[in-house]
């Protein structure tokens, strides 16, 4: 086998809380993975899980002054971010990791047209001249493939259709060339016919700019489409990890295949009982320190009443070892 | 499209059109219309699921709206059992309403948060003078026994529930007088998986309990298909394609249909399914193109060929109707279609 690729972003035992009238609740709960160079990672879980705020926590958008990263580490390019100031932070936001929000009309400015919103960046980030942004703002359009993109940037957002706007979004994540992109369901506001052409554009552009992509999304079907390797996700913790092909073909912790289960997808018997999830996901305040699947499904023993371990299983499968939610 | 109206449809639209005034000006005066839904005809037999698909903007809600008559439909007929409902008016409709309700995609939005959740249950027995206060009260706990929600939610409000059992409490109220026909509008798009496969199940066992009939509105295929007999597929406000579930997917004729199908994401990671990306949105429907929506979006060359010509649907198979266009259906089903 060749070299295994570099790891660009290692999460170690993330821990960030919220502070409430109910006193600190913790949304994300020692949460570790890791994105290596050129590769897709997908986060996927029910809302509520934790997913985002994982995602906001690398790049800290948390909303404030509520939001904290309580534990834990993020090594960037072997940086930590937990204990970079604001000013560097800033500097890597847009910069050197790319965002991307589901909804692209919150992530642009209704007031501004979409050139000075693309151009931006460039001032910002590369200091380049107001005129050689616009060019650079036009070429990143291009690049997006927005037809006519000098017209277009004369626009404002809400001329655009969800695709082109979502584009616009990319467009501006993409400006400098960043070498992790956090795409926070990047494609759940719009068709499938759009969607499709959406992954199918990060999917080239990821491979143009050589970058790596944390892909967070609730449809299992755009992760087996899209990703290389899966972070499952359920109330605030990690419950199994895996390469996608594996996570599918060989689903080893409880929740994942009760998800696995539960989509209908084109080869499901018509009109069938579909498998549910009893229960739902406690609220946030209420997680218990055990096993949290085992709360939702109504198991109060003692076993399951310690947080449990989560062990590599076999090579680069890792897996919350609860005694009955593991099942191998 | 005609033929297919048989005696036994519960509902029946014919060449429904729903078009919306563009006014511009000082004057307010009409420059324009959106063609939401421009010569539409389907039906629905008693107890069918009719699944409607297509891209935001196609105008399949303001088709579901028009049908359950939240809209005045601009021409074009809905026939509900025998009744002629197109042209009646709201106070006329109120007796044949109890027969047709409606489920939201947002059961946040449509339900007042005011109210309890045993107000918004009641509220439609209210209206149509119906039981006493006491059997009214037995007929709410009732319904939300039906729908998997514990009667001690009868006295909460509808903001203190999660998105699955605010739909729970959507689709009490919409059963509340035993309808017959339920549109279903995005019913699961706003719900984690879990509570969607919760929420689908529940939907197919009243269907199958109470004889229902639905006209299923979403855009997510699989789900579309896991729940209907028929499929309609909807292109700028008209029906491109419509056959049973078996035939849309299997043996698709319609290139549109063909296309959102392989935008559908596979569920294995091993299988890449190839694709066909479509370039471009869905014009616009105030100025649609003369002749083949479709054609135009994909530039097709034979494009010119259908400004004019009738692009209704016209059956090819058994029960399978397709639109009539020669950009969008193969060379052979166009021969057959063209009746060369």
């Amino acid at each position: 086998m060749s070299e295994p690729p570099e790891i660009i972003l290692e999460v170690d035992k993330l821990i960030t809380s919220f502070e409430t009238d109910r006193g600190l609740i913790r949304a994300v709960d020692q949460v570790s993975f890791s994105v290596a160079e050129g590769k897709t990672l997908g986060i996927v879980g029910e809302s509520g899980c934790g997913k985002s705020v994982t995602a906001m926590s690398i790049v800290r958008l948390l909303p404030q002054p509520t939001g904290k990263i309580l534990g834990g580490h993020i090594y960037f390019k072997g940086r930590d971010l937990v204990k970079a100031s604001d000013r560097e932070l800033q500097k890597i936001r847009g910069g050197d990791i790319g965002v991307i929000f589901q909804e692209p009309m919150a992530a642009l400015n209704p007031l501004h047209r979409i050139g000075r919103q693309v151009a931006e960046v460039f001032l910002i980030h590369k200091n380049l001249s107001k005129k050689d942004a616009w060019h650079a703002a036009k070429e990143m359009l291009d690049l997006v493939r927005i037809p006519a993109p000098e017209k277009r940037m004369m626009d404002y957002p809400h001329h655009l259709s969800g695709g082109m706007r979502q584009r616009v979004v990319i467009a501006i994540a993409l400006a400098c060339k960043p070498s992790l992109l956090i795409a926070d369901e990047p494609t759940t506001a719009l068709d499938v016919t759009v969607q499709a052409q959406i992954l199918d554009l990060m999917d080239r552009l990821q491979s143009e700019i050589g970058m790596s992509t944390i892909l967070i999304t609730h449809d299992l079907g755009v992760i087996a489409e899209t990703c290389d390797d899966v972070v499952v996700m359920y109330a605030g913790r990690v419950v199994e990890r895996a390469s996608a092909q594996e996570l599918f073909s060989n689903p080893l912790h409880a929740y994942t295949r009760e998800l696995l289960h539960s989509i209908p997808t084109l080869d499901t018997p018509s009109k069938s009982v579909l498998n549910t999830i009893p229960g739902m996901v406690a609220a946030l305040a209420d997680h218990s320190h055990g096993c949290r699947f085992c709360q939702r499904m109504g198991r109060d023993t003692v076993v399951t009443r310690e947080r449990p371990l989560f062990s590599e299983v076999s090579p680069n499968h890792w897996v919350e070892t609860c005694s009955i939610c593991y099942q191998p | 499209m005609l033929s297919t109206v048989s005696t036994s449809s519960l509902l029946s639209v014919k060449n429904l059109r729903v078009h919306f005034p563009v006014r511009t000006g000082v004057m307010m005066r009409q420059t324009g219309a959106v063609r939401a839904v421009d010569g539409v005809s389907l039906n629905i037999a008693p107890g069918e699921t009719l699944g409607l698909v297509g891209e935001s903007g196609c105008g399949k809600s303001t088709l579901g709206k028009a049908i359950v008559r939240l809209l005045k439909p601009t021409a074009g007929s809905i026939h509900f059992e025998n009744s002629n409902i197109t042209k009646s008016s709201q106070h006329s409709l109120r007796p044949l309403r109890r027969d047709f309700q409606m489920i939201f995609q947002d059961p946040a939005e449509s339900l007042d948060p005011r109210m309890s959740v045993r107000s918004i249950i009641e509220e439609p027995f209210i209206i149509h003078n119906l039981g006493t206060r006491g059997e009214r009260l037995k007929w709410v706990n009732d319904l939300l026994d039906r729908v998997g929600l514990p009667t001690s939610s009868a006295e909460r409000y509808s903001f203190e529930f999660s998105g699955g059992q605010r739909q729970r409490i959507g689709i009490a109220r919409a059963l509340a007088l035993k309808p017959k026909l339920i549109v279903c509008d995005e019913p699961v798009s706003a719900l984690d998986v879990s509570v969607q496969s919760q929420i689908l199940n529940l939907l197919v066992e009243l269907q199958r309990d109470f004889g229902l009939s639905y006209l299923f509105i979403a855009h997510d295929l699989s789900v579309v298909k896991h729940v209907s007999d028929r499929v309609a597929v909807m292109y700028l406000g008209k029906i491109v394609e419509l056959a049973t579930a078996v035939a849309i997917y299997q043996d698709p004729r319609h290139v549109y249909t063909k296309a959102l199908l392989s935008a559908i994401p596979s569920h294995d990671p091993k299988v890449k399914r190839e694709k066909i990306l479509l370039e471009g949105d869905v014009p616009s429907p105030i100025d649609p193109p003369a002749g083949s929506a479709f054609g135009h979006r994909i530039n097709h060359p034979r494009y010119e060929e259908t400004v004019g010509l009738d692009l209704s649907m016209k059956e090819i198979a058994f029960n399978h109707w397709v639109a009539a266009d020669p950009c969008c259906v193969s060379v052979d089903d166009w021969k057959k279609l063209s009746g060369a």
